[in-house]
């Protein structure tokens, strides 16, 4: 089956990012397809590469990039909510895109679900 | 369908709003702060024992063990799964509505 | 139109597929930026030509209210969106009778004309959709 999933917090202040990449990685372990992640409203935030955790707490940003270095998910950061707060090409961590709004709705025609995490 | 809740009930009234439009015969997931509308000795326990009667109700293990819940503490009846049953509800239960 | 759709060409990547998407507003307005960033996504989905529907439930009811004044918060007042809806096609826009009820409101109070439903209908609806996004 495939999945599209819905980031809409930043990470570390909600544990929506964190439900969402558990859920994802057992997606993939059950032989499921996600094909996009779209962040939005605060969860823009999870692809600051300038993000720094302390060494043993879980990184977040980090996961996020190594998931789609191994899994060719593409992760995709709304660009108004992005620009609103900050968020540009010069500070993306690997693996992320800033695009439209309708990658979104996309994700939502394409998949066979779409599975929203937030607040 | 399946609904998922993952606030508190003691925090705001997502269950309840969740289960005023939870039709017979679909599910809640009780995620994140959502799996304190689990256990058996809240106020909320027979809120949740009632809306048992039309629709199955889940909960993560994951997010009780996290906080200190033992599953021995769940209402009769509510399942106990991990974030791949989580996936599994997904694909049995269709749409996903998240109360947040 | 691909700067909005973020790059995705909409008449040939769809290909003529029509899912029924429903948006769930349960949040007050100004408090926080759901309500407005949620309205940013339904403008967005007009171009995709889906079956759209809207539903205002619980604290979602109070951003159609009448009268909205921001210009002591210094906010963006978006409720006049909600009236531009019908000019994207967007016609589908449903509130739920007890929540309505619950905050002393009736249908006279909204800015938009709109469809007033049980939480049962709602429910009904809800059940009918391919994709739900609850902002």
């Amino acid at each position: 089956m495939k999945f599209g999933i819905l980031v809409n917090e930043g990470p570390f202040q909600h544990q929506a990012a964190d439900t969402a990449y558990h859920f994802i990685k057992a997606a993939l372990d059950r032989g499921h397809e996600v094909h996009r992640v779209f962040f939005y409203h605060d969860g823009v935030n999870n692809a600051n590469k300038l993000s720094e955790p302390q060494q043993d707490d879980r990184n977040v940003v980090h996961r996020w990039s190594k998931l789609a270095e191994e899994h060719g998910i593409d992760l995709v950061v709304c660009v108004a909510a992005a620009l609103r707060r900050g968020i540009k090409d010069e500070i993306l961590a690997p693996g992320f895109r800033i695009s439209g709004l309708g990658q979104l709705v996309e994700s939502g025609i394409q998949a066979d679900r779409l599975v929203v995490f937030g607040d | 369908m399946l609904h998922t809740v993952n606030k508190s009930p003691f925090q705001t009234r997502n269950l309840e709003s969740c289960l005023r439009h939870a039709l017979p015969g679909s599910a809640v997931l009780l995620i994140e702060d959502g799996v304190y509308a689990a256990l058996q000795d809240t106020p909320f326990a027979d809120m949740v024992r009632k809306a048992m009667e039309q629709v199955r109700f889940y909960v993560l293990g994951p997010d009780l063990e996290a906080r200190g819940m033992e599953p021995s503490k769940v209402i009769d009846g509510i399942e106990v799964v991990d974030y791949g049953g989580f996936v599994d509800l997904t694909v049995e239960y269709g749409t996903v509505q998240s109360w947040l | 139109m691909s700067e909005v759709t973020g790059g995705v060409e909409v008449e040939e990547e769809i290909g003529g597929t029509v899912k029924k998407f429903m948006f769930v507003n349960r949040k007050a307005p100004y408090g926080t930026i759901y309500a407005l960033e949620g309205l940013e996504v339904v403008l967005i989905s007009a171009a995709f030509d889906q079956d759209v529907s809207l539903v205002f439930l619980d604290d979602g009811v109070y951003q159609l209210k009448k009268g909205q004044h921001t210009k002591a918060v210094d906010m963006k007042n978006f409720s006049p969106t909600y009236r531009a809806l019908e000019g994207y096609d967007i016609d589908k826009l449903y509130v739920e009778k007890e929540s309505l009820e619950e905050r002393g409101l009736t249908a006279d109070d909204l800015v938009v004309d709109v469809e007033v439903l049980t939480a049962e209908e709602i429910a009904k609806l809800m059940a009918e959709q391919d994709v739900v996004l609850s902002f």
